[in-house]
């Protein structure tokens, strides 16, 4: 052997070893983008939930301001003992107002007194109205009453107040004749933050501060009920019908390509469809849960029908060949024995599609659901929104304190979202049997 | 009575007639010798029965609530005056609705005319008989229904062959009801469609470059046609799609394959279902996030980039305006959404790909990456190539995060820092609210869902055969 090719072998030793490494650092480059995507993933969901939360967190607290008030008969013009129609004609209205310049007599001018009027829930002449109809003995009494703060005043208290925060992060609404009585307030231990009820407790409102979820909710119940009463009988009965008893021909495959592409039609189609037939032809009234329950089964029913045909699929053969075996008849064999053991699986797929139509906010925009509505909703064919239309509609509101509310009502739907996914798996892996 | 009562009575009825068709099968068992010389169960007697008593009694309800209006508007019909059965139409269904507004107490008789008072009290008289009317008939025919059934239990009659007949007809009827959701989408807005194109031409609508859905109250109004220009919706849904898409892809991508091929068994059990996560999140909620975090924080980056630029001297930054309702925004917000949805078909495809390729080119010495970018990726392109389709069809048809994030501006640009918008905002936009079934600005939306629909459908279609004959090559 000469030396060259020596030479020439130490450069080729020289060459394979650069490329080992060049291709081992491709390699490590490589696993380095797939950590990075992981990471990149789980990074947007914990910075979408932190964002949601930090921003949601406060509308959980409601701020109230304790001050004693004297239901003064005079004031109110009322007599030893009125009757309910009287209080109602009472002008409890001008009677706040009058209770509150006594308790602040640094409110001078108009201006100063319209903002003290202002610091106070619009709603509260209505609560003390309430509070005497309820108990008409207080008349001529000193109570102690939790008066529901104003909602800028509300906003200022919980993340201003106290803090030194530069101009930028102040969140300020208040004039400073309203600061300074709030510093009152505060100092004398009026003010208190308490747990938001109202929240869970009213309708929508124009009021921030009075603003509340309890119709949503029971809309979005309503119409999930409407949803799950339509669409599990009918998903369940198209995929026994598909796995089990339907001849191979051209109809049973229209049928299938039409499911396959329904699942991938765009959810505002539905609602395109739902305001041109159930609402124009059928002629159903807007905004109802059940015109909304009606258009999510048909969106939700390709994901459920879907997810039960893979149930079905999973259950051996062995099963029915032993039951029909046994002299039962088709039916019998898939009512006793196919349908009881693919059942798990079925349900597993019915909860994901129903937290899917929980979740969905454009179909029910196009039949109307987005109406502005203050009444809890009583049955299927009331006026309704449901809550994802709700948190729509006060991410739209120009008042700063919805921003806190949206994003509570956005945590309260990511919470029965939770609920409801985590059922599902647990269903998946407690009764979901292995053959 | 209501139709929520009649319902309740219907079952009612329903249960009680299975009840008494299963007691009614044991007395007749009991002269032949007990249950097992029936010709079937109990039970398929008695289902049998209930069926008799409620299906004749659906139908009466069903058939009466389709045909008695149309019956009823004929009969008061005739009883109108001369001149108001000349009117066209439309005239007529307005003195015909103002007619049924008068029977049943709104405005007065006077106001609509005297001679209308034969059809008012009419049209007052048959609805009190239809009210009347419906209920009873239902009921008898529940009963005589119900009868029929009962006198059907025989003990050599096989009901099980009816009551299964019944029920496989059950099952056709329920899954045809996708054929019916199809043509159901497919008219509604082909035939809204159809109306808009007989007021604005169709090639005005696809050709045209200008969006104003602006309709004249008066004919002699400025600026009195709007305009119906398709081209900067697409071009807007088209700009937020791939921005979308340039962020779902490589990240759906890259997690699917280092999960399916990296990562153990336990750190993917983790890792799968917290990316799914993104998946569960719904649609608005991602758009209070785009409008409220994303947006807000692409402007501020923006504004202080343009500064940088403006004191170092470079043109171009310095003059970079961010609009708050850019389309950076939503995309990048509905490309997070995708994410999920990427990877997991492409999780599904890559784990379709034979073992045997893998082995193949381990054994030839190539490392794990080389295998994947050269072997396991080329065989898995068409099924990744039909899940970026889906995803694409998915991000032109989300509606939520646009509507929330990106403006109602229709610019047509292709500048992603712009305001633009898209199909979808623009049939909530013009839908949302009350509506006149005739304006070319309602039907516009509706040219719009077909659009949509026809887009997204091809997009499936072909996804869906893409992946299909993928899979068929390895199994």
């Amino acid at each position: 052997m000469s030396t060259s090719t020596y030479n020439s072998g130490s450069d080729a030793d020289q060459r394979r070893a650069n490329r080992t490494k060049k291709r081992n650092a491709a390699e490590k480059r490589f696993q380095w983008y797939g950590r990075l995507s992981i990471a990149f993933g789980i990074a947007c969901v914990l910075y979408l939930f932190t964002d949601i939360i930090s921003k949601g967190i406060g509308a959980f607290t409601q701020t109230y301001i304790n001050v004693e008030i004297e239901f003064d008969r005079e004031m109110l013009r009322l007599g030893e003992a009125p009757t309910e129609k009287e209080i109602k004609a009472a002008s409890f209205n001008s009677f706040f107002k009058k209770t509150l310049r006594a308790k602040f007599p640094e409110a001078q001018s108009r201006r100063e007194k319209s903002q003290l009027y202002a610091m106070f829930s619009s709603d509260m002449p209505l609560i003390l109205r309430n509070m005497v109809i309820e108990a008409p003995s207080i008349l001529g009494t000193k109570q102690n009453v939790s008066m529901i703060a104003d909602d800028d005043f509300d906003t200022f208290f919980k993340h201003t107040y106290g803090r030194d925060l530069n101009a930028e992060d102040r969140i300020s609404r208040l004039s400073d004749f309203q600061e300074s009585i709030l510093g009152k307030l505060v100092d004398s231990g009026a003010v208190e933050k308490r747990f938001n009820t109202i929240f869970f407790t009213n309708a929508d409102s124009r009021e921030p501060e009075l603003a509340g979820i309890r119709g949503a909710i029971v809309g979005s119940i309503l119409t999930l009920l409407v949803t799950l009463i339509l669409s599990f009988p009918i998903a369940v009965a198209t995929a026994i019908y598909l796995e089990e008893f339907a001849p191979k021909n051209k109809i049973t495959d229209f049928i299938e390509v039409n499911i396959n592409n329904l699942a991938a039609v765009p959810s505002v189609i539905f609602g395109l469809l739902g305001l041109a037939m159930f609402i124009n032809v059928f002629g159903l009234p807007r905004s109802i849960p059940l015109v909304g329950g009606l258009v999510l089964t048909l969106m939700t029913l390709p994901t459920i029908i879907i997810s039960s045909r893979s149930a079905i699929k999973a259950v051996p053969p062995s099963i029915r060949e032993a039951a029909l075996g046994m002299g039962a008849s088709k039916v019998q064999t898939v009512m006793h024995h196919v349908l009881p053991s693919a059942m798990p699986g079925m349900l597993t797929g019915t909860i994901i599609g129903m937290a899917q139509a929980l979740g969905e906010t454009a179909p029910l925009l196009m039949i109307g659901m987005v109406a502005f509505i203050v009444d809890v909703p009583g049955g299927i064919s009331d006026p309704a929104t449901v809550l994802p239309v709700q948190i729509f509609l006060w991410s739209d509101s120009p008042e700063r304190a919805f921003v806190e509310k949206t994003s509570a009502a956005i945590m309260v739907l990511l919470t029965f979202l939770i609920i409801m996914n985590s059922l599902a798996v647990w269903l998946r892996k407690r009764l979901e049997r292995r053959w | 009575m209501n139709l929520s009562t009649l319902f309740l009575i219907i079952v009612a009825g329903t249960v009680v007639a299975y009840f008494l068709g299963h007691r009614r099968s044991f007395a007749v068992a009991k002269p032949v010798g007990g249950v097992r010389n029936l010709a079937t169960l109990p039970s398929y007697y008695a289902s049998m029965m209930g069926l008799w008593a409620l299906v004749p009694a659906l139908m009466v309800v069903l058939l009466w609530s389709v045909l008695d209006s149309a019956i009823i508007d004929s009969l008061v019909k005739s009883t109108m005056p001369s001149e108001a059965k000349q009117l066209d139409d439309d005239s007529f269904g307005l003195i015909y609705n103002q007619v049924e507004n008068v029977a049943v107490g709104i405005g007065s008789i006077d106001a609509l005319g005297r001679e209308y008072e034969p059809a008012v009290e009419r049209l007052r008289n048959l609805n009190a008989l239809s009210d009347k009317a419906m209920p009873i008939l239902t009921i008898v025919v529940l009963l005589l229904g119900a009868a029929l059934g009962f006198k059907g239990i025989k003990a050599t009659h096989n009901a099980r062959y009816a009551v299964e007949r019944a029920f496989n007809i059950f099952l056709f009827v329920c899954s045809s009801i996708a054929i019916f959701t199809t043509f159901g989408i497919v008219a509604s807005v082909l035939f809204e469609s159809i109306n808009f194109f007989q007021k604005v031409p169709f090639f005005d609508f696809v050709f045209g470059t200008h969006w104003s859905p602006q309709i004249a109250i008066r004919a002699d109004q400025a600026g009195a046609s709007g305009s119906f220009g398709v081209i900067p919706l697409i071009a807007g849904t088209l700009l937020i799609s791939v921005i979308a898409l340039s962020i779902a892809v490589p990240v759906g991508l890259m997690s699917a394959i280092y999960l399916s091929e990296y990562a153990t068994t336990r750190a993917r059990g983790i890792i799968k279902p917290a990316l799914e996560v993104l998946a569960g999140v719904p649609t608005v909620v991602y758009g209070f996030f785009a409008a409220l975090t994303v947006a807000p924080a692409v402007r501020r980056v923006g504004d202080s980039l343009r500064d940088w630029g403006a004191n170092n001297g470079i043109d171009w930054l310095a003059n970079l305006a961010v609009s708050s309702e850019s389309a950076l925004a939503a995309g990048m917000v509905m490309g997070v959404m995708i994410i999920p949805f990427v990877s997991s078909i492409s999780d599904d495809v890559i784990n379709a790909v034979p073992q045997s390729l893998r082995d193949g080119s381990f054994g030839l010495g190539a490392t794990q990456s080389e295998t994947i970018k050269r072997v396991i990726f080329p065989a898995a392109l068409p099924g990744i190539v039909g899940g970026i389709l889906l995803a694409a069809s998915r991000a032109i048809g989300e509606t939520m995060i646009v509507v929330m994030a990106a403006g109602l501006a229709a610019n047509l640009t292709i500048n992603p820092l712009e305001a633009v918008t898209t199909v979808t905002v623009q049939i909530v936009t013009l839908l949302v609210g009350d509506q006149e079934f005739d304006s070319a600005k309602t039907l516009a939306a509706f040219a719009l869902g077909l659009f949509l629909f026809v887009i997204t459908l091809c997009l499936n279609v072909i996804a869906l055969k893409v992946v299909k004959r993928y899979r068929e090559q390895y199994d």
